[in-house]
């Protein structure tokens, strides 16, 4: 676990130049967090469509539980305004339990289904719960492919004006099952 | 080769991000940034307090109950708590959409909009989204560049777009939202039955002892309009509403939608709002940057930023065009930068509770490499 976590770091870190993809929140049920499962068109050429809507079905279904009104969250608000709301400088929420969950989720599926193709999936809390951003590793091959022209990005990406100029790239690293 | 000597210098989130707010206590306290009112709500609070303790409960301890300084401990206690947890918290502030979010947003609306004949004004940009069987307008941010959520809302003292925006009160020196408006209402709720409390046993002491009634005039205005208030936000939260709203009356008159969010039902809007699940901050204040100064070339520099978990890098060689007016990036960034003969890998431990996710691919701060990327890829592009 802790190898492939390295590994996918270097993955992040050799995709010199990527592009991005960003599902948005769904907001038909109001202001609960759920994103759409409408997938896009540019994640079409890497990944199978119920793979993809898995993933986000499987997040809201998270996000769902971790905003769910009932028993739990009156025990824990009446406990909480019990105690002057200290204890929760103490005790973690319920949202935050289900967020770490989330997270390993998140890993999980980079590790066995986006990062074999090419994808990376951020966690959307680091995006301020807004979207949930595929990025898009453009497979590499020389060791210094941070100089000179970027490689051309796939024909059905956006504008490569969304680059994430933030990878480093500190060795090449050969991740398995990556051409 | 010129020796470069480099210092670790470890900067939070909190440092770099945008928005008029203040920070305390390395990133755990965020404010507004006038803060002279909210000084002045803890001095009444605990000046009234510290006159009642001091001048009326010996007596009214002694002559009727023991346990009326206890209850008045206790509601002051509570009220203190309710007020730093209202002021010192993160309303639900939304960060500001990083370069590419922005970037994909405005080829969205592009693609939406057309084709529009110059000259003209383009439309305004708005997304129709459909709530519970109503339409509701979802507004464009110019400053924080995202589509706001549903009942959010650009706080413009504070510069940041707030979730569940009810309104910027002065008294408590912070935004009021979707996170901290339970301990709003708590604060107010419980500073009028404090204010009764105290009122209540100033009469007493008065008609028992025939004493100066001045306090009691005091109290006597403080209560009407903390009742008030109290009042007012009872019944926004019976109708699931926030000030925001109904100041804006979106949700009365005759050609205006009902209220989309509202359950129709009292006890669950109460509930919604006062028991519903404590919303995480999505702001990572106290999240790690890095930033690393280079003496002599520029000892000012804040040559890289890195996020954490990164290793060091060789800078970009296009990093030479200047940064876009609306970020944040710091000016003093060095091209010069020989980082590539370094060989420093950093490891540091975030407190963020995202530790075992990947690191992200951006932190959420404008003052980025990336930005000044973008810009040059722009650039290279227009030219």
């Amino acid at each position: 676990m802790a190898t492939e976590f390295h590994n996918l770091q270097e993955l992040r870190h050799s995709a010199s130049l990527a592009t991005k993809i960003f599902v948005q929140r769904d907001y038909s049920e109001g202001t609960v967090c759920k994103f759409q499962t409408k997938f896009p068109s540019d994640l079409e050429s890497r990944i199978e469509r119920p793979l993809f809507e898995d993933t986000v079905k499987t997040l809201n279904k998270f996000y769902t539980e971790a905003e769910k009104i009932g028993g739990h969250s009156y025990l824990e608000g009446c406990l909480a305004c019990a105690t002057a709301y200290v204890i929760f400088l103490c005790m973690e929420t319920g949202y935050e339990k289900v967020l770490k969950k989330i997270s390993r989720y998140i890993q999980e599926q980079n590790e066995k289904v986006y990062a074999p193709r090419g994808l990376l999936i951020t966690d959307p809390i680091e995006r301020g719960m807004r979207v949930i951003s595929f990025l898009k590793v453009i497979r590499s091959r020389s060791p210094s492919s941070r100089t000179g022209a970027p490689a051309p990005a796939p024909a059905a990406a956006p504008p490569p004006a969304a680059v994430a100029g933030d990878w480093r790239t500190s060795t090449r690293v050969s991740y398995p099952g990556y051409p | 080769m010129s020796a470069v000597m480099v210092a670790k210098k470890v900067t939070r989130k909190w440092e770099k991000l945008p928005g008029k707010n203040t920070f305390c206590c390395d990133g755990r306290v965020m404010m507004a940034r006038q803060k002279g009112v909210f000084y002045l709500t803890l001095f009444l609070i605990v000046g009234t307090c510290a006159l009642f303790f001091a001048f009326e409960c010996p007596y009214l301890a002694i002559n009727l109950s023991p346990a009326i300084p206890v209850v008045a401990v206790v509601l002051f206690l509570f009220v203190v708590a309710m007020l730093l947890r209202t002021s010192f918290s993160d309303p639900g502030v939304l960060p500001r959409a990083l370069p590419e979010e922005a970037t994909f947003i405005e080829m969205e609306i592009e693609a939406a909009n057309g084709n529009v004949p110059a000259g003209q004004r383009p439309p305004p940009r708005i997304r129709n989204v459909q709530i519970n069987s109503q339409i509701v307008k979802l507004k464009y941010c110019y400053t924080c560049k995202i589509f706001r959520p549903p009942r959010a809302s650009h706080c413009s003292i504070c510069d940041n777009c707030v979730e569940r925006f009810d309104h910027h009160c002065p008294w408590v020196g912070n935004c009021v939202g979707k996170r901290n408006y339970r301990y709003f209402y708590l604060f107010t709720l419980s500073l009028s039955l404090l204010t009764i409390f105290i009122f209540s046993f100033a009469i007493v002491h008065v008609v028992m002892r025939s004493v100066d009634s001045g306090f009691v005039v005091v109290c006597f205005f403080t209560l009407w309009s903390v009742v008030g208030l109290t009042g007012f936000h009872t019944y926004l939260i019976s109708l699931n509403q926030t000030t925001n709203e109904d100041i804006k009356g979106s949700w009365s008159g005759k050609n205006r939608i009902q209220n989309p969010y509202s359950h129709r039902n009292i006890m669950k809007n109460c509930c919604e709002v006062l028991c519903g699940p404590a919303y995480p901050s999505v702001l990572d204040r106290r999240g790690l940057m890095l930033e690393r100064s280079l003496h002599p070339a520029n000892p000012t520099a804040a040559a890289a930023q890195v996020g954490k978990n990164n290793n060091a890098e060789p800078q970009p060689t296009e990093r030479k065009a200047p940064c876009p007016p609306d970020e944040h990036a710091p000016d003093d960034a060095n091209p010069n930068v020989t980082a590539s003969t370094e060989d420093v890998s950093y490891n540091e431990k975030s407190p963020s509770p995202n530790q075992e996710t990947l690191p992200p691919p951006q932190d959420p701060s404008p003052s980025l490499p990336e930005d000044n990327t973008d810009a040059a890829l722009d650039k290279e592009k227009v030219h």
